[in-house]
């Protein structure tokens, strides 16, 4: 046999991340070392570890024992179908993510850039080991090096307070969340102490106790998720962190929440009851509801990027809950559809979303500014950035034939077929989920336009933007490959479709089965009579219909009419501040959701010379959840402050008389 | 009294009883003493009757790792540590008699109180121990409740200190006649922790008489956050 395992193969490349890492901060002022060798080996080893976790999707599970840790408490690593899955997604993401990074270094940043590869690659390999872990210690060991990884990359420059501010409550939900995972484990490992997830999978079914499980659970990982209401970190913490960490987190690191949920519910408790899946379904739609109509008011780019990340997360859990909803109901074959559609969105979502905060990254170099208020007519000067955050604008708002369309395709596919559940109020509520979520997908588009179109059209809105420069060559090579694999999920869904099938046979004991029946460019998950879709038809008739369309402009109009000013609706004067701005776009929205939103608005009044508007919009769950719960913990403490005297005979009468009583109550 | 007698567990037994005994009426005196100086020889002579008790046990029972924790504790606590608190105190020059903050009386009869509940709590131990030493279980927990006692009632850093010391002192005892002793490993890990835990609060008596004149830690009681 082969020694080399595949889940050996995955170690190796994990630990060569940290390798990576090492040599980064030995060498912490070596710029040419560090950007044009480390991060792009990183990039390669990512590579490596996708196709191996590709080929590991199609083998059986391996296990391995590592001798590390505590005594007796060993890591046990094991690598199926599932964490294949996310591996997979890792390293491809991270692929493009680590060679955009090694060109969006700058030399100025001095001996920071040794630490930050450190991290960098400390938080992939964390990450890795997230999907790898087979007990709960491990889990929870590579969990809390990855959130601590991304604490210090978020603050890397710390010296902004608003940025240790973001990092401070991203730290502060991170662990919350984990405390709520530490404890589901806790409640699966029952009293006898064993933390595998094997003895996990024999917890008993009974009772109560699952429920709780999976509620700790729920609320662990979805604060790391941004599920609705632990959402406050994101739109916080990915506008201050560096932009290839911002795309890592958002297009890797909430599908570790993700793919926790996913291990949790159905394989270690087995997805037993259908209110769980409700539960999800409304939670995620809550959640994608708030976060596309928060996207689509946003003026800061990134702020906007890290709440349509809110919004997909909101999908993907509503195709999780989906899923859930369908097993419980021993609906094999549907729940395999919804769960393909809810996996196959996590992957869209890594990419597309990744490539756009990438292009946030290269705006901001080029410009200095986040505000879409500043930006403007950009695609003039950074072609490549706007052409490849067309892209990942265009897969964003679920266009075809790119790839957001295929899983929100496939999303509402398996949303038809809630008719056939045996339960009278699912049937006639979930189809109004399906109409909510095509509202969201609507939505989304509309915040996509937005952020596309204040960018990169139009006109420059300040000078200084005529100066700015486009993406450099290995910033370009990280855009494309994103780019390109927005591209291919969206062409050949057949085949990430077939891809998904062992992870479905494993959840859910079942698979789609043929989903194209009549040939490889038809895509029909149940049934050709019910819903089909071609990508390669629509991308063909589009490669065809828009150079002629081009060519016709060109041919027939080109040249036919001359450019003169225009009636200038009696204004003498027309400059780019003219154009519609960010807040006069999203104003739509914000009147029609204006009870979702909490606003403060000043008004200059007629007479002032020098008139100023502001309108700012908050967060109302900000208001009505955290701080009500900031100031209970505030008043507990005080009350427990009381017992803090200040006197040390005290403190020590505090543990004598704790002795004493528990000597005495034991020998009772 | 023949030889034979001399070497039998039986006599063993008695003289760690005696040791214990002896123990037990110095924590007394500990309790009771107002002086510093003679509380630093009394805190030497407990460490005595532990080396000599610990002595014991280890020819009784040929345990060879006992031996190594006797004269550990002959240097520690005979030796050393004595000798760092003979210096401290004549560098801080605080030889007074100490204010407690309980009357002296008032602490003997809680002092007395509290070996009637620590003979209570050990009765159940003591059974399920197998060791010749078992008996003194009892008196060992007293001695750890009575030094923990006088950590309370004492308002000055330095008896303080002392009392903490004799606190491990009465545990090592315990851990002697419960189970043979601790493990070689903890035994070296917690000579060593009581060494260190002095030097770090020699620096602090050094610290607290810089910032207020005085060892009183009362005056701690200024700094508490408000």
């Amino acid at each position: 046999m082969s020694e080399l395992r595949l889940l050996d193969g995955i170690l190796i490349a994990a630990l060569g991340w940290l390798l990576i890492g090492a040599v980064g901060v030995v060498f912490p002022r070596r710029f040419t070392l560090i950007s044009k060798i480390l991060f792009p080996l990183g990039a390669a080893i990512g590579i490596v570890v996708a196709l191996l976790a590709l080929s590991a999707m199609m083998a059986a599970p391996e296990t391995r024992q590592l001798p590390l840790g505590l005594p007796d408490l060993p890591f046990h690593l094991r690598v199926d179908a599932l964490s294949a899955f996310f591996l997979f997604l890792l390293g491809a993401t991270s692929a493009g993510i680590s060679i955009y990074a090694a060109g969006y270094m700058r030399r100025s940043e001095g001996a920071q850039l040794g630490l930050q590869c450190l991290l960098y690659h400390a938080f992939l390999a964390s990450m890795a080991f997230v999907m790898l872990a087979d007990d709960g210690y491990a889990f929870m060991v590579a969990w809390e090096t990855m959130a601590l990884t991304s604490f210090f990359l978020v603050t890397a420059e710390h010296r902004h307070e608003e940025i240790r501010r973001a990092g401070y409550l991203y730290l502060l939900i991170a662990h919350v969340g984990a405390v709520g995972i530490l404890l589901s484990f806790g409640v699966m490992a029952g009293s006898a102490g064993d933390y595998t997830f094997d003895a996990m999978r024999a917890f008993s079914r009974t009772g109560i106790w699952p429920t709780i499980a999976f509620l700790l659970a729920l609320f662990g990982f979805g604060a790391k998720a941004g599920a609705l209401p632990m959402h406050v970190w994101l739109p916080e913490a990915h506008p201050a962190a560096p932009s290839p960490v911002s795309a890592m987190m958002s297009g890797v690191m909430l599908k570790t929440a993700i793919y926790g949920l996913l291990r949790v519910s159905f394989d270690l408790l087995n997805a037993q009851l259908w209110w769980w899946g409700v539960l999800l379904l409304v939670i995620g739609l809550a959640t994608a509801l708030f976060g596309v109509i928060y996207a689509a008011i946003q003026t800061d780019m990134k702020r906007l990027l890290a709440y349509s990340s809110i919004e997909n997360i909101g999908l993907i859990l509503v195709g999780f809950g989906l899923t859930l909803v369908f097993k419980s109901f021993r609906l094999p074959a549907l729940s395999a559809l919804a769960l393909t559609a809810t996996l196959y969105h996590c992957l869209n979502h890594a990419f597309f979303k990744s490539l756009l905060f990438l292009s946030t990254g290269s705006v901001l170099h080029a410009t200095g500014e986040r505000n879409l208020g500043k930006l403007g007519g950009l695609i003039h000067a950074m072609p490549w950035v706007a052409w490849l955050a067309l892209v990942g604008v265009l897969a964003s708002a679920g266009l075809p034939p790119l790839n957001g369309f295929v899983s929100e395709w496939l999303l509402l596919q398996s949303f038809l077929f809630t008719s056939g559940l045996p339960h009278g109020y699912l049937n006639m509520l979930l189809p109004v989920v399906a109409a909510a979520i095509a509202l969201i997908a609507a939505l989304a588009g509309f915040a996509m336009v937005k952020f596309f179109g204040v960018i990169f059209l139009g006109q420059p809105r300040e000078e200084k933007l005529g100066q700015a420069h486009d993406a450099g060559r290995l910033e370009r090579i990280g855009l494309l490959w994103l780019a390109s694999g927005c591209f291919l999920l969206g062409l050949v869904p057949h085949m990430i479709i077939a891809l998904l099938d062992p992870v479905a046979q494993l959840l859910v004991g079942g698979g789609l089965g043929e989903v194209t029946p009549h040939g490889w460019w038809l895509l029909a998950p149940i049934h050709p009579d019910r819903a089909s879709y071609s990508a390669a038809v629509f991308f063909g008739s589009l490669a065809c219909f828009i150079p002629l369309v081009y060519w016709l402009v060109h041919r027939f109009l080109h040249g036919r009419f001359t450019r003169v000013p225009p009636w200038d609706c009696g204004f003498p004067l027309q400059t780019p501040r003219m154009q519609d701005t960010a807040e006069g776009f999203g104003q739509p929205i914000r009147r029609i959701f204006t009870s979702f939103l909490r606003r403060t608005r000043e008004h200059p009044s007629p007479f002032d010379t020098a008139p100023r508007y502001r309108s700012i919009v908050e967060d109302p769950i900000w208001y009505a959840v955290y701080l009500p719960v900031a100031r209970l913990v505030e008043r507990a403490t005080r009350l427990i402050a009381f017992l803090q005297q200040g006197r040390i005979a005290i403190y020590l009468m505090y543990s004598f008389v704790t002795l004493l009583v528990l000597l005495v109550l034991t020998r009772g | 009294m023949t030889l034979a007698y001399l070497t039998s567990s039986a006599f063993a037994s008695q003289l760690i009883n005696l040791c214990a005994a002896i123990l037990l009426l110095l924590g007394f005196a500990m309790l009771a003493q107002r002086r510093v100086l003679s509380l630093i020889n009394l805190f030497m002579m407990q460490g005595l009757v532990l080396c000599t008790s610990t002595l014991i046990v280890a020819i009784t029972t040929h345990q060879p790792h006992l031996y190594w924790s006797a004269g550990l504790t002959f240097l520690l606590k005979v030796l050393a540590l004595p000798y760092i608190l003979h210096r401290l105190i004549r560098r801080l020059s605080v030889k007074w008699d100490i204010e407690t903050l309980l009357n002296i009386p008032t602490t003997m009869l809680i002092g007395i109180f509290l070996v009637i509940i620590a003979f209570n709590v050990a009765q159940p131990i003591s059974l399920l121990s197998g060791t010749i030493t078992r008996a003194t279980i009892g008196i060992a927990l007293a001695c750890v409740l009575l030094s923990f006692l006088m950590m309370i009632t004492r308002s000055k850093a330095v008896p303080q200190v002392i009392a903490f010391l004799a606190m491990e002192n009465a545990l090592f005892f315990a851990a002697t006649s419960a189970t043979y002793g601790m493990p070689m490993v903890v035994e070296l890990g917690i000579a060593l922790d009581v060494l260190v835990g002095m030097v770090i609060l020699a620096v602090f008596f050094f610290q607290i008489r810089e910032q207020f004149d005085s060892l009183d830690i009362r005056h701690m009681e200024k700094v508490h956050e408000e």
